[in-house]
């Protein structure tokens, strides 16, 4: 009551480029924050998966065991286990500190685009270009998915997980929630191929980037538009969005080499970054912290806010 | 002598406390004498008294007769044994207290230091004429039968053992004389205790006699020496004295000590179990002192269970429990035979009832029992006809046989008739049902349009079944007779009075009517039996149905404007219900939201199958306005299902190109625009028909008209030309209506698409002929379009290249890209005729295209059409050299 609460700090956006990592297995179709944002997970073209820390700057340990190039990686809240997807159409879970194949679900006739585990990493979800979800249950040794969400019309790119509902973004232009709770699907028409959606941080909203270089963020409930951000470019490319760790900024990747930051209430353009020469193919904001990983061609790169020093150590 | 008295006197108190002057004179010999006329009145047992006799004298004699040899010895010991004997049963209590105690033996000093004096109490008590032994009262009259051991006295365990407690009871069972009366029975004090450790109820510790001597060599004699243990307490010090204290092989064998077993004894295997019993043998406690229970011989049996499980203080009950009576299942009838046949089916008997509520009301006439339609109450005619044969004559019991023989022949012939006609009478009659039903609304005509459906819909099903045409000679009565049967599924009391012709006379509505009651009930009786015989096939594989979605995601169009307006929300939202797996609810932590159900993702449906309209989800949506000249198009060829992915590439030239009139076009249409299930209004059907078939005669032209782009997705009267619902008229429609804005064919297809679906029964007849000039017409060519389509849907966004992308590449895509068109024109050629129209377009379209992905690169440099991207999506290398 006496002391008024401390002003919270105006929220800094990661500009400084604290280290680029050459990745080494080729273009780095995705990069990844673990569960605590300590570790980062790079998913290379040359079928590995390689676990980092972005900081220090060093590998941890390479997964290898995907047939084809691995697209889409996550991390399980315990940081226990990883679940990977890739163009061999094949879901891997990984044990983290093995290095070894728990796991491979076998099943979509597509490449697998995107995977995410649940909230307690008993199901992994993947998304395929053949258009379907696939709920993959990592408690019993059943080969064939728990349910297949084949709804979508057109190869799903996008999936993300809450702890009740599953996001999913399809070329058809149409973001689905499933919402387990409810027992309901909301199909929200965007019109233009999704490339990326997730949730906001509250769990209010959802952030949609397509492929008219556009990104909508719409009311979860409602599915009403709330903002519109443009002025990057995304056209051709499955490129990352995602939201700011306190919400406060919408980031997008840009087929132009710059990583673009807009204000989320006013929608102004906030920053672009530049990061470098071809398209930014994915991002990771880190999340607690004012922290980015780009990832551009075969590298990564890590971005801090500019008051940042970096950790004894951490160098 | 009285100094030997007194020497006497100080070598007794040398043993114990000195005795009371009071005896010391007078009772001596009085007492003893007093002894022995107990002897000779034989109150007391003989042994008894002569064993403590002797036992007095030879203890104390041995030093004292032995060294002085004179009478007061044997006076004292007199004294000595009273006071023995009247100790007796404290000194077991206390013989027992000392072999629980946890120094075994700690009373032996007590033993030895005995104080022979009797109190003033004992003395009273005796001279008014008790003895020891007996308890105080009253002499009773007779002892009331053998004495048995007060429950009470069991459980203290401080009661004699009943062999041992009187030698006289023998006698006194054999013998019983009248006028003796004896002493009562002497009660046995109760040790009240107090518990002051904090051991358990029954906590005994180890019992020393068992731990050290009982289980050495043999197991337990449980049951047989159960009650000889117990009185064994008494002797343990007399008899077992000396083997207080630890013995056993591995402390050596002491001179004072019992030899153990031989311990080179070889063991014989009869000591070790051979079988495997639930109780151990001897109490499975070894050593461990569990409360001890008061056993009987009798009841060993039982006791065997409750093996060191009986508290102190508690007895097992000497009743059993009384164990619940198991009543035998029922006998069998020599006869059954335990195979169970399956009742006809619930919807078929209450149809029965119904018809038979109906037969009953309307024609007044007593019906057989409802049902009774099971195998048994068929006759032989009946069996006969389900099996096929011919029926003999005479025997008229079912409809057919009241027709003539040229009837059936009739019937045979109809049955093997066309469905074509049977479609046709049946879309007539459900037509006609319709009207009726708006003409005298009923209760379950008020139900509405859609009971309405399920009604037909029930009642075709029914019929087709059946397929059991009565009065197939006579259409205009089978229909009547089928619209009877459709009434009266929907339990319609008047179904019979309403189905027939009002003009016919009175005569022959009577005579319909029971020909249809009667068909009706042949109808269902066969239908039933037989169906009963039959189970449904776990996947129909021949049912012209496909299970589908309930709800579809439809109104792209209207849906794109609405984002193009930007009005998110409920313009642009779909909700559906949809059912998680249960498995997937308990991963997620999450209720199942239809705990109920077992169905899993979307509801679905079931259509027609083999409807075209079916695979191709078009949506109503034909309707991307495409009203510019054909030069204008996008040359995209665009499947049939563009419109669900509209915008894959190009989505803001697409929507540049869309104008606003097309829009308004869709709003409007979103607002008025009748939803999917709803007939369209038929009667514009044929005129709009006309021009669109027009258009596409053949497929060809079709095609052509799709590669000019004049629409950018073909119309959907391409697909029905080929396929399905197109008509003669159609193609014999002039050409000049071909100018007809898309959006007219569009809302055209839209209702043909409608209703095709609801007049297909109807239509297929014309259907059939209509087809007949076309076919040369294959339908392949859609799989080819699909084929290309395919291409490109395969990729979504596609990832981006590791290098940056290259426009030197765009020239040899260009190529690649006329490379593949022509391949198609080739096949196209192949496949079809027309080939007049089609260079043209083709023409057109590859160089549209060209120009479109010029233009496109003109616009935006890096931007490249998509088969451009695909090329160099395929002949990139992805990993990095």
């Amino acid at each position: 009551m006496a002391f008024p609460e401390p002003k919270p700090r105006p929220p800094e956006l990661p500009q400084k480029r604290l280290k680029t990592l050459d990745c080494g297995q080729g273009a780095v179709r995705a990069v990844r924050f673990n569960v605590d944002g300590n570790y980062c997970l790079t998913c290379g073209s040359d079928k590995t998966l390689k676990l980092w820390n972005p900081l220090r700057g060093t590998l941890l340990r390479t997964y290898s065991g995907h047939g084809y190039e691995v697209l889409d990686a996550a991390g399980s809240f315990d940081n226990s286990s990883l679940c990977s997807g890739g163009g061999d159409k094949a879901v891997v879970l990984w044990d983290v500190a093995s290095g070894q194949v728990m796991r491979k679900f076998r099943g979509h006739a597509g490449k697998v685009n995107t995977v995410q585990f649940n909230e307690e990493a008993t199901v992994i979800l993947s998304g395929s270009i053949d258009s379907s979800i696939r709920c993959w249950d990592c408690r019993s040794r059943r080969p064939e998915p728990v349910q297949t969400l084949d709804e979508a019309r057109d190869g799903v790119s996008s999936v993300k997980v809450s702890d009740h509902e599953v996001l999913a973004g399809s070329v058809d232009g149409r973001m689905r929630r499933y919402d387990l709770r409810m027992g309901q699907l909301f199909s929200d028409y965007v019109g233009s191929p999704i490339t990326c959606t997730c949730f906001s941080r509250d769990g209010q909203c959802t952030l949609v980037s397509s492929l008219d270089s556009t990104l909508r963020l719409l009311d979860k409930d409602t599915g009403e538009l709330l903002g519109e951000y443009k002025g990057h470019k995304n056209q051709e490319y499955k490129l990352d969005c995602c939201l700011s760790e306190r919400d406060t900024h919408v980031v997008s990747c840009s087929e132009d080499g710059k990583v673009f930051f807009w204000d989320l209430v006013e929608g102004v353009l906030a920053l672009a970054l530049p990061v470098g020469r071809g398209v930014v193919q994915s991002l990771a904001y880190h999340p607690t912290e004012p922290c980015l990983l780009t990832a551009l061609g075969g590298s990564i790169q890590c971005w801090r806010e500019e008051a940042y020093e970096a950790e004894d150590g951490a160098g | 002598m009285a100094a030997r008295d007194s020497d006497s006197d100080e070598d007794l108190v040398s043993y114990g406390t000195g005795l009371d002057p009071l005896e010391e004179g007078a009772g001596r010999m009085g007492r003893r004498s007093g002894a022995c006329s107990e002897l000779r009145s034989g109150h007391c047992a003989p042994g008894w008294a002569t064993e403590r006799d002797s036992v007095s004298k030879k203890k104390n004699g041995d030093e004292d007769l032995s060294e002085f040899g004179i009478a007061p010895k044997a006076i004292v010991t007199t004294d000595d044994f009273a006071s023995k004997t009247k100790d007796r049963i404290r000194e077991k209590a206390r013989q027992l207290a000392a072999a629980t105690a946890p120094i075994p033996g700690a009373t032996l000093l007590d033993d030895l230091i005995t104080p022979a004096k009797l109190s003033v109490g004992f003395e009273l008590l005796r001279k008014m004429g008790w003895k020891e032994g007996q308890g105080v009262g009253p002499r009773v009259k007779r002892r009331p039968r053998r004495q048995k051991p007060d429950p009470g006295i069991k459980i203290y365990g401080c009661a004699l053992p009943p062999g041992s407690s009187e030698g006289s009871e023998g006698e006194d069972d054999d013998y019983l004389p009248d006028n003796v009366t004896f002493a009562p029975k002497d009660v046995t004090p109760v040790d009240f205790t107090p518990k002051d450790n904090v051991h358990g109820l029954a906590y005994k510790g180890l019992d020393p006699h068992q731990a050290l001597f009982g289980t050495s060599g043999e197991h337990f004699n449980l049951f047989g020496g159960g009650s000889e243990r117990a009185g064994d307490l008494g002797e343990i010090g007399l008899n077992k004295g000396r083997k207080l204290g630890i013995s056993g092989q591995a402390f050596g064998v002491g001179a004072l000590e019992e030899e153990d077993d031989d311990i080179y004894a070889t063991e014989t295997l009869s000591k070790y179990d051979t079988v495997l019993k639930d109780e151990e043998p001897g109490d499975g406690l070894y050593g461990w002192t569990a409360p001890r229970q008061y056993k009987n011989q009798k009841e060993s049996e039982k006791d065997l269970r409750y093996i060191g499980k009986i508290l102190d203080g508690f007895s097992l009950a000497s009743k059993p429990l009384s164990s619940k009576k198991i009543y035998p299942p029922p006998e069998l009838p020599r006869d059954y035979r335990p195979v169970h046949y399956f009742r006809p089916m619930v919807a078929t008997t209450s149809e029965n009832s119904h018809l038979l509520q109906v037969l009953s009301e309307s024609a007044g006439k007593a019906t057989p029992d409802p049902g009774t339609h099971s195998k048994h109450q068929l006759n032989a005619s009946k069996r006969a006809e389900l099996l096929g044969e011919t029926p003999i004559q005479g025997s008229a019991t079912s409809v057919l046989e009241f027709l003539s023989q040229k009837d059936k022949e009739r019937i045979k012939e109809m049955k093997q008739a066309t469905d074509l006609k049977a479609a046709q009478l049946k879309a007539r009659s459900l037509a006609q049902n319709a009207q009726s039903s708006r003409a005298q609304p009923s209760p379950a005509a008020a139900v509405g349009h859609c009971s309405w459906h399920v009604a037909l819909g029930g009642g075709m099903a029914t019929l087709k079944a059946s397929n059991f045409k009565p009065f197939a000679k006579d259409p205009e009565k089978q229909k009547r007779y089928e619209e009877f049967l459709v009434h009266m599924k929907q339990g319609q009391k008047d179904a019979l009075e309403r189905c027939l012709d009002p003009s016919m006379t009175e005569w022959e509505r009577g005579r319909e009517r029971d020909e249809f009651a009667r068909a009706a009930l042949l109808y269902a009786s066969s239908h039933s039996t037989l169906s009963s015989r039959f189970t449904h096939a776990k996947e129909e594989d021949d049912s012209d149905q496909v299970e589908v979605p309930r709800d579809q995601e439809n109104d792209v169009g209207d849906k794109q404007s609405a984002v193009k307006m930007k009005m998110f929300g409920k313009l642009t939202r779909d909700t559906f219900e949809w059912h998680p797996d249960k498995l997937l609810c308990k991963r997620f932590n999450v209720p199942d939201p239809y705990p109920d159900s077992t169905l899993v993702g979307l509801p679905r449906v079931k259509r027609d199958k083999y409807s075209v309209f079916n695979f191709l989800t078009l949506p109503e949506t034909a309707s991307l306005p495409t009203t510019q000249a054909p030069s204008e198009k996008v040359s995209q060829h665009r499947g049939p299902d563009k419109s669900r992915k509209p915008s894959r590439w190009d989505t803001a030239k697409q929507e540049k190109k869309e104008d606003s009139v097309s829009e308004f076009l869709s709003l409007a249409r979103s607002k008025a625009g009748p939803p999917k299930q709803e007939s369209s209004p038929l009667v514009n059907k044929e005129e709009e028909r006309a021009p669109e078939s027009s258009t596409n005669q053949t497929v060809n032209k079709g095609v052509d008209a799709q590669a000019e782009g004049e629409g950018s997705r073909p119309s959907m009267d391409l697909f029905r030309a080929i396929f399905a619902s197109s008509s003669d008229e159609k193609s014999s429609s002039s050409e000049d209506e071909q100018g007809d804005s898309e959006d007219d064919q569009a809302g055209s297809g839209e209702a043909n698409f409608q209703s095709s679906q609801g007049t297909d029964l109807g239509e297929t007849s014309s259907v059939a002929h209509a087809l007949m000039p076309a076919p040369q017409e294959p339908p392949p060519s859609i799989p080819i379009q699909k084929m290309q389509i395919d291409e490109r849907e395969e990729f979504g966004p596609r990832l981006p290249p590791v290098f940056c992308p290259n426009n030197k590449d765009k020239h040899k895509t260009k190529k690649e890209h006329r490379r593949k068109k022509e391949k198609k024109k080739k096949h196209r050629k192949h496949k079809h005729k027309g080939k007049q129209k089609n260079k043209k377009p083709e023409k057109n379209s590859s160089s549209e295209s060209s120009d479109s992905s010029d233009s496109q690169s003109d616009e935006e440099t890096a931007d490249v059409s998509p088969q451009e991207l695909l090329r160099r999506l395929k002949s990139l290398p992805l990993r990095r050299q």
